[in-house]
């Protein structure tokens, strides 16, 4: 029921989106009888496609996120910062490089391929070193992703290619128009998928022996675990950009009240998400009208804010 | 039956578990003790195949564990480990109801549900049923995990130190409950404890380890013997017969 509400405010939150911009559109110009057909072009071209990318984004990059936290059992990994989304973007830089001419299709293969061997490579690390406190998973994800990331600046650098690295690593829901954005539809597609077996993924979050011991094969579990969250991530990478905090900061707020059963959490996740980046692609278009500030910068601001909040929060309650 | 045939684990060059051939008796409590270190809590992890073997064969009902499809394995055997202290928030309802898993594939009828409500009755959770494993204490998590393990509703139920963490009165109750669970049920428990007296006043059958091997088995009041546990840890321990249980005292 709650959660019915919030999805209704977030829907009355994307239309609302839709009359934003330097372009006037409104209720008014759609639907009056002498409809503005400019207005209505621009609605259909510009404006819906980008509530359509920033809702999909927000939706399949927070599961994604809790869905990694999951598997590596550590609350403080994100997508974006673990390894996947850099090594993403090594991939796809290769790809853009070695074989330039590949459809958008191809390349963003290229870069879950990249982004599937990051992330096992990063879990792979995790079983070799001894954990003693939940803060080196993290940092490990961040080493690791600063490792990927120095490779590609190298070559982005040689190959006069930075502008691009940047705008993969940048959010920016500006340039998503109609015929750009349509292979966000497929992490739709991984959302649902990561919620049939969402009760497999709350099993493994509890780890490997207790999930034997319910009868469930705990490498498979793992193995689907990644190839949804690499090929997510790879998809917002390729159409418009990693969103920083998402994946941390959503599941992690969710989990507060509704818990970690992911057959609950899913959904909060994928509309808190949603609502997350809407949020935060909104305040981007209206901080500095008639200007934009990406929505992936916003997000780091609001995000940092709020991790640090919540950071000092759970502390104090469970240390 | 559970039957454990040559098996071994092997960390290196050191032997953790010594080609251990056992059958576990049907029905009823067995209690395997011994020192720090003899290998019964790996020999335990080995039996129900969250832990690989190096050498060696455990069949369950006839069933090979390490050939065996695991959700046929999850419906006649049931282990909880020790390593429960990280864990995700759940309600104590949620984790208890993933115990019907093995049968209900994640959707619990009414029967499952029942089962659920059983256990958590059972180990007197009724008034924590909501609540998040975060928010009980270690004693009522241990409590929580026995339950689930419960409602899996195996023939077979190894639990690796289910004591730990508990008080006394919680330890009895815990003891009575798996008592209950074994008398009522027709269960038939195998765990690792490290209280004597518990495992003599509680058990039928107790399994003694040393070094990686089993040294003595038998009925408690075979075991419970001043040369036996002797030999088992080391220690003179003196044995009084108290209300019909044989006591250790080993305090001074």
């Amino acid at each position: 029921m709650r959660l019915l509400v919030a999805f209704i405010v977030i829907v009355l939150l994307a239309l609302g989106s839709l009359l934003i911009g330097v372009s006037n559109v409104s209720w008014h110009s759609l639907f009056s009888p002498s409809a503005d057909e400019q207005a209505l072009q621009v609605l259909v071209i510009s404006r819906i496609p980008r509530m359509l990318a920033v809702m999909l984004v927000g939706t399949s990059l927070g599961v994604a996120g809790l869905i990694l936290q999951m598997l590596v059992r550590n609350r403080f990994v994100d997508p974006a910062t673990a390894g996947a989304a850099e090594s993403a973007s090594l991939g796809l830089l290769a790809a853009t490089i070695l074989a330039p001419q590949l459809p958008v299709l191809g390349k963003m293969l290229v870069a879950a391929v990249f982004a599937l061997a990051g992330t096992a490579l990063f879990l792979l690390i995790l079983r070799r070193i001894p954990l003693r406190s939940v803060l080196i998973v993290p940092l490990v994800g961040l080493v690791l992703g600063s490792v990927f990331d120095s490779i590609t600046t190298f070559y982005a650098y040689r190959m006069d290619l930075l502008q691009s690295v940047n705008a993969w690593k940048t959010g920016d829901f500006s340039n998503v128009l109609r015929g750009r954005y349509e292979l966000l539809w497929v992490t739709l597609g991984l959302t649902c998928c990561a919620y049939i077996a969402a009760d497999r993924f709350t099993v493994a979050g509890m780890g490997e022996a207790f999930t034997t011991n319910l009868g469930m094969n705990y490498s498979r579990i793992m193995a689907l675990g990644l190839v949804i969250v690499s090929l997510v991530t790879a998809m917002v990478v390729v159409t418009v950009g990693m969103v920083p905090f998402l994946g941390l900061l959503v599941p992690n707020l969710v989990s507060l009240f509704t818990g970690d059963n992911a057959r609950r959490a899913i959904p909060w996740v994928a509309v808190g998400g949603a609502g997350f980046v809407l949020l935060c692609d909104i305040l981007g278009r209206v901080v500095r009208f008639p200007y934009e500030i990406p929505g992936a910068t916003i997000a780091g601001v609001v995000g940092s804010v709020l991790f640090l909040y919540f950071l000092l929060r759970r502390d104090a309650r469970v240390g | 039956m559970i039957e454990t045939r040559n098996v071994t684990k092997r960390y290196g060059d050191t032997l953790v578990v010594d080609d251990v051939t056992l059958r576990l008796p049907v029905g009823g409590i067995t209690s395997i003790i011994g020192p720090n270190g003899a290998g019964k809590s790996t020999l335990l992890s080995m039996v129900s195949r969250v832990l690989p073997m190096s050498s060696g064969t455990v069949l369950v009902d006839g069933l090979d564990v390490r050939t065996t499809p695991g959700d046929v394995l999850a419906r006649r055997l049931a282990i909880l480990r020790q390593d429960n202290h990280l864990t995700s928030r759940l309600t104590v309802r949620e984790l208890v109801t993933f115990g019907r898993y093995p049968h209900s594939k994640g959707r619990p009828t009414v029967q499952d549900r029942e089962h659920v409500e059983r256990a958590i009755h059972h180990m007197g959770l009724d008034a924590l049923a909501e609540r998040f494993l975060d928010e009980l204490s270690g004693g009522q998590r241990q409590r929580a995990f026995v339950a689930m393990v419960l409602c899996q509703d195996t023939d077979y139920v190894l639990l690796d130190e289910p004591l730990n963490g508990l008080d006394l009165k919680h330890s009895v109750a815990m003891m009575k409950q798996l008592r209950t669970a074994v008398d009522t049920l027709r269960k038939s428990i195998v765990m690792v404890l490290h209280d004597l007296n518990f495992a003599s006043c509680y058990s039928d059958h107790l399994i003694a380890m040393r070094d990686g091997k089993v040294t003595f088995q038998g009925r408690p009041e075979d075991i419970m013997r001043p040369e036996v546990l002797r030999a088992v840890y080391d220690l003179d321990i003196s044995i009084q017969r108290i209300d019909g249980d044989w006591i250790a005292t080993h305090y001074r």
